[in-house]
């Protein structure tokens, strides 16, 4: 009986010193991000300006930087979504095997690639033979980023639809690729939208694929064939500048960036929230 | 109208293929800029320290001689961890040159430091984040009340969402200096890079090891809490055995990203071509010499910029392929 208890005291401490190092490390982890955090929004604050939103580089402001970043996630945006759409309605819809089984590891293990690499690749293909980095350049990187992204997330929403669905379009005699556009497609409309935000809230955040594709430009340019402004490239140019005055702007540049990165998470989780509570 | 689908399957199936197309034009278009590198300096790149070294050739017959003989100098050199000067073969090479008339030196590079950057700053990033992102997890699956598991996770993923400049920045101005006063040593380190990259993989990893924990149907853990286990058994005896794959691969899989991540660790590991004896010495990781010289390399450099690019996007690839295919297959 009094080694029973013994046990049972035992396994008590352990669990108590267990969940106890557990929450611990919870509140660890948090702290160190919310630290991020809230230096950001303070050292952000404390530099950001309106003239940053009317000003170019060259004068001091941020407002090409912003402008490029944006033009490149939105150019990424037009040629990713549908290629990547379509590919994943092609490994759902039609491809039953091998083959889109495999595509679909690949896309997967494409998402994490570091994106050094494909930034690499396409100055080899997009920057190298034209002797310059171009703006085109740094939109197909963001999209070659996107692609797997919105295959995965088209790929899991399809899954999410009823057969039944599909058969009863399939029995009024659509054709299949009609019940997909017309019917299937429309069911997931909200996920995919939602899907798709936060695909490019992550494409717009991306450095490293810009650095050797679209570089950047201090000056207002809307010629993609030259340097194009990057609003990230220019953050860790700034940061690496030893003025005050270019550390200030490189926070002010990091403290937008986060805002819009997470005004858009947000406003993905609320169409979400929004959907499941209706 | 069957044309239409016709057309449309096609066009379906080709933008799968794209994907395909695009990682074997990745492999292929490195390996075809990688191949001068890989042909001069072939699997010795692994193994050799020296990056931009001139050395010296002899014009004449000796030449081979000469070349090999300065490899051997590199390896003794490089070999150990511990001897840190290698500043004698250029000494050495200056005096040659100054004695001797028809001579040609030639630049050298070698990936070992850049390789041992990339894997010891992720393994420090690793043992760093895995226990809290372990606990985060545990702690939103088994502990925290149900006011709290939502909005925790949603902070969770949050954070995974900045980019990685930010924390790279952050690392810079307040983190460095602070790790500096405790470790002492230099303020761009391994340390640091490392445990900034841990910091920025510990939301990505806690929040997919929750999902993988999450798969643990209820009735087993019900059932084991019905027999009396504390909770701490349950995660030890049902939740870490049932998850144990998903977790591995979750665990396996932010190694990935943090052996390819450049922005967080540009910053923050120094940049200097140097083996790190201790943890607060500075170095270099391949993404770092590819951020810092692309594109302004000499010929010679950017081939071997294109090897190390090669060896890191098949390094990823397998790690990222076993995390995958192996361990988190079939979880969608």
């Amino acid at each position: 009986m009094k080694q029973n208890e013994n046990i049972k005291s035992r396994r008590l401490f352990y669990n108590k010193v267990i969940l106890f190092l557990s929450t611990l490390s919870a509140i660890v982890g948090l702290l160190f991000l919310i630290w991020i955090l809230i230096t950001l929004f303070l050292k952000g604050i404390d530099s950001i300006n309106l003239s940053l939103f009317t000003k170019d580089l060259v004068d001091g402001g941020l407002r090409n930087l912003i402008f490029g970043q944006f033009i490149m996630a939105f150019l990424a945006t037009l040629i990713g979504v549908p290629l990547g759409m379509i590919a994943g309605i092609y490994l759902r819809e039609y491809g039953n095997g091998v083959y889109a089984n495999i595509i679909r590891d690949l896309s997967d293990i494409m998402m994490s690639a570091p994106s050094i690499v494909i930034g690499t690749f396409v100055f080899i293909l997009f920057v190298a033979p034209f002797g310059s980095i171009n703006g085109w350049a740094g939109a197909i990187a963001l999209a070659i980023m996107l692609i797997p992204i919105v295959v995965s997330t088209t790929d899991n929403m399809l899954s999410l639809v009823p057969k039944e669905l599909r058969e009863a379009g399939i029995a009024l005699g659509a054709s299949k690729h009609k019940v997909i556009l017309d019917i299937v497609l429309r069911t997931v409309k909200i996920g995919l939208t939602t899907g798709i935000l936060l695909a490019f809230a992550r494409i717009i955040g991306e450095t490293a694929p810009l650095l050797f594709t679209s570089g950047t430009n201090s000056f207002w340019t809307t010629d993609l064939n030259n340097a194009f402004p990057s609003l990230t490239v220019s953050i860790y140019n700034l940061a690496n500048f030893p003025t005050d005055k270019a550390r200030n702007l490189a926070w002010a540049a990091s403290f937008i960036l986060i805002v819009i990165v997470l005004l858009i998470n947000l406003t993905g989780r609320f169409i979400i929230q929004k959907r499941r509570n209706k | 109208m069957l044309n239409k689908e016709f057309l449309f399957k096609k066009v379906a199936f080709s933008s799968a293929t794209l994907i395909l197309l695009i990682l074997t034009s990745i492999f292929v278009m490195l390996f075809i800029y990688a191949k001068p590198a890989i042909n001069e300096y072939g699997l010795n790149f692994l193994t050799d320290a020296s990056w931009n070294k001139s050395v010296v050739i002899h014009n004449s017959t000796q030449n081979t001689l000469q070349a090999q003989q300065n490899k051997i100098d590199d390896d003794e050199n490089d070999g150990s961890l511990f001897s840190d000067d290698n500043s004698i073969l250029d000494e050495e090479s200056d005096d040659i040159s100054k004695n001797e008339d028809n001579i040609i030196t030639k630049t050298i590079f070698g990936g070992y430091i850049p390789i041992v950057g990339t894997i010891l700053s992720s393994l420090i990033a690793m043992v760093f984040a895995i226990p809290i992102a372990l606990g985060i997890a545990v702690f939103l699956s088994e502990i925290a009340p149900d006011f709290l598991i939502k909005p925790v996770g949603i902070a969770i993923e949050l954070l995974a969402a900045i980019p990685s400049i930010i924390y790279g920045m952050w690392g810079l101005f307040y983190f460095a200096p602070i790790l500096q006063n405790i470790f002492g040593g230099s303020q761009m380190s391994l340390l640091t890079a490392g445990l900034v990259l841990g910091i920025m993989v510990i939301p990505f990893m806690a929040a997919i090891t929750r999902d993988a924990m999450n798969t643990t149907p209820d009735v087993l853990k019900e059932s084991a809490y019905a027999l009396g286990a504390t909770k701490f058994e349950v995660v030890k005896d049902v939740i870490f055995p049932y998850a144990k794959v998903g977790i591995i691969g979750s665990i396996i899989l932010s190694l990935g990203r943090a052996l390819g991540e450049t922005m967080a660790v540009a910053f923050l590991i120094g940049s200097v071509f140097k083996i790190p004896h201790h943890l607060t010495d500075p170095t270099i990781s391949i993404p770092i010499v590819l951020a810092n010289n692309f594109g302004e390399a000499t010929k010679d450099m950017m081939g071997a910029i294109f090897y190390l690019t090669f060896i890191l996007f098949i390094f990823s690839f397998l790690v990222i392929g076993i995390a995958k295919f192996y361990f988190l297959r079939g979880r969608r």
